[in-house]
């Protein structure tokens, strides 16, 4: 998929309401690059070309939000083309489940052959997505407290 | 169509920069474009949704509402939990669109246009209680695998349309039918346009009842693009994936509908109870059909600091899929002594039921105020998670908040 999703540029493309004139003109000259030959290359770098496109901080690769880790790389280029990578980070599943997933999304949902590039996902899955014992019921945590106007 | 776009987005980041100002293009963006930022405030802001509801995953689309969100009597939409299988449909045509009979089972296939459907039959509103079938899923030990909806995938909006009953009449049903299967316009992630999302339906007596419609509004508008504009249908008290959105085809089957994510796991349990981690053969989960008890504390927001001798007065609703709410309690200690709470009657059946109390501390600490709702057959709920199926459905376990007496 296109990548190019996290300049600062980008973020801010659709923040405030700016005017309609703001829209109409936009719009017309949306056209006319749409339409231009080649316009496109003149405006656009090439998709991972900006500095920071794969920056990790406090151990998290900012463009999708997984966990640094070995094999990080074929799971970003193999596991976010159909969906989300917040698909993958919310869950947590043995290695053994992670195996299911995949088998279950080749037969039924179109994933591919993933080749010598399986036992690496698996690997960074199993090591970064692990379940955590919950039990039957969980104290309630990250409350943020408030006085409770009467 | 990669190519495109990306060139898209950066032909409107360039224009950003040429104009010196910001583009507001929001709502006019075509679909299927990868919207930006992991909580982005225009993908909220497109579906007006509120910028507080909890992402859980952008593409598919899924979002989820905070108990406190809930409060309203009659949800509005930007308070109302999204659930995608696949990608929202990029067309969705008033003028042109259409919804279709067909199936084994159907006496005349034919097909009626929106305007057919407003005019021809007549017109029906309740209020419809839709809770996701994995509402509760973040809970559940192993983990079960999807989208971890924590309490906030409910919702009782007013919808309004034509029963499916009047359509089914019309159409005409041979005696061998037995299920309603959707189709609908929405596309599946891998990009493969022979395959649905999701097609899943409804047996012929659910499909029957008063309360099934095909709708065209929610809440007295056009029926919101993220909820199914411009038609969609929606059966209460059951999983609200049978209630099938952007819907253009109903199929009269005269067997249990086969659509995507009818068999397997997808909304199934166990039809015998199992140990927690256990493998289920396919063949020994059932379909889920009407859920569960359940109640949600919708005010005050959990984490509620209030002085010793300050009485604490609290609301919520509750919900029994195809029965009625007949009582709710609440528990300031764990479950050791129970009171019960006011509880109004529902605004129809399958409408969920708004219950309030009021309760004084003995003395200052830490407390969790725990509501339970019992059922018309006496049945409550559990405080702690009821039976493990392997996709972590049907967590009707008691909702609770933390409160501070200081």
């Amino acid at each position: 998929m296109g990548n190019r999703t996290k300049s600062r540029a980008g973020q801010s493309l659709f923040r405030g309401w700016q005017g309609i004139v703001v829209v109409l003109l936009g719009g017309l000259l949306l056209v006319w690059l749409y339409l231009l030959p080649g316009g496109e290359a003149a405006v656009a770098e090439a998709p991972g070309d900006e500095p920071g496109f794969d920056q990790v901080e406090n151990g998290i690769h900012l463009r999708t939000g997984f966990a640094d880790g070995e094999g990080l790389m074929a799971v970003v280029t193999n596991c976010t083309a159909c969906h989300s990578a917040k698909l993958v980070t919310q869950n947590r599943m043995t290695r053994e489940g992670w195996e299911q997933t995949i088998r279950w999304m080749q037969q039924t949902q179109n994933l591919w052959d993933l080749g010598a590039n399986e036992a690496i996902i698996l690997d960074y899955l199993a090591a970064h997505y692990a379940p955590e014992k919950k039990g039957r019921r969980q104290n309630l945590t990250d409350i943020e407290w408030y006085e409770l106007q009467p | 169509m990669q190519r495109r776009k990306f060139v898209s987005r950066a032909g409107l980041a360039s224009l950003g920069t040429l104009l010196g100002a910001e583009v507001v293009f929001g709502h006019n963006l075509p679909e299927g474009l990868t919207l930006l930022g992991l909580q982005d405030p225009d993908l909220f802001r497109r579906f007006g949704k509120d910028p507080d509801m909890t992402l859980l995953n952008d593409k598919p689309l899924n979002i989820e509402a905070k108990a406190h969100m809930l409060d309203d009597a009659v949800t509005p939409n930007r308070f109302m939990f999204v659930r995608n299988n696949g990608n929202i449909p990029v067309k969705a045509d008033p003028a042109t669109w259409s919804l279709s009979f067909d199936g084994e089972s159907v006496t005349r296939p034919k097909s009626y246009t929106l305007q057919e459907l407003k005019s021809r039959f007549p017109r029906h509103s309740y209020e419809l209680t839709l809770e996701c079938g994995g509402n509760g899923r973040a809970e559940f030990d192993p983990p079960a695998s999807g989208n971890q909806w924590t309490v906030g995938a409910v919702s009782c909006a007013r919808w309004t349309g034509v029963r499916l009953r009047d359509l089914l009449d019309d159409v005409g049903i041979t005696p061998e039918a037995v299920y309603i299967g959707y189709h609908a316009a929405d596309t599946h992630l891998s990009g493969d346009p022979g395959k649905e999302p999701i097609s899943r339906g409804i047996p012929l007596a659910k499909a029957l009842q008063d309360e099934t419609l095909v709708a065209y509004q929610m809440n007295g508008e056009d029926i919101p693009l993220a909820h199914g504009y411009p038609l969609r249908l929606v059966a209460g008290g059951w999983p609200a994936s049978v209630s099938g959105k952007w819907l253009t085809r109903l199929s009269v089957r005269n067997k249990v509908h086969d659509g995507e994510k009818m068999t397997g796991s997808s909304y199934r349990v166990p039809c015998e109870p199992v140990a927690p981690g256990a493998e289920v053969a396919d063949e020994q989960m059932c379909i889920i059909e009407s859920m569960p008890v359940k109640s949600l504390l919708s005010a005050p927001r959990t984490g509620a600091v209030l002085p010793l001798g300050q009485p604490l007065t609290f609301r919520g609703h509750a919900w029994a899929g195809e029965l009625a709410v007949s009582r709710v309690a609440y528990s300031i200690d764990f479950g050791s002594t129970w009171h019960s709470c006011s509880l109004q009657a529902p605004a129809n059946r399958l409408a969920w039921q708004h219950f309030s109390g009021s309760v004084r501390f003995p003395k200052k600490g830490y407390y969790e105020l725990w509501a339970r709702a019992t059922d018309s057959s006496g049945t409550a709920q559990p405080m702690v998670l009821p039976g493990w199926n392997p996709k972590g459905y049907l967590n009707n376990a008691c909702h609770r908040i933390a409160l501070k007496v200081v």
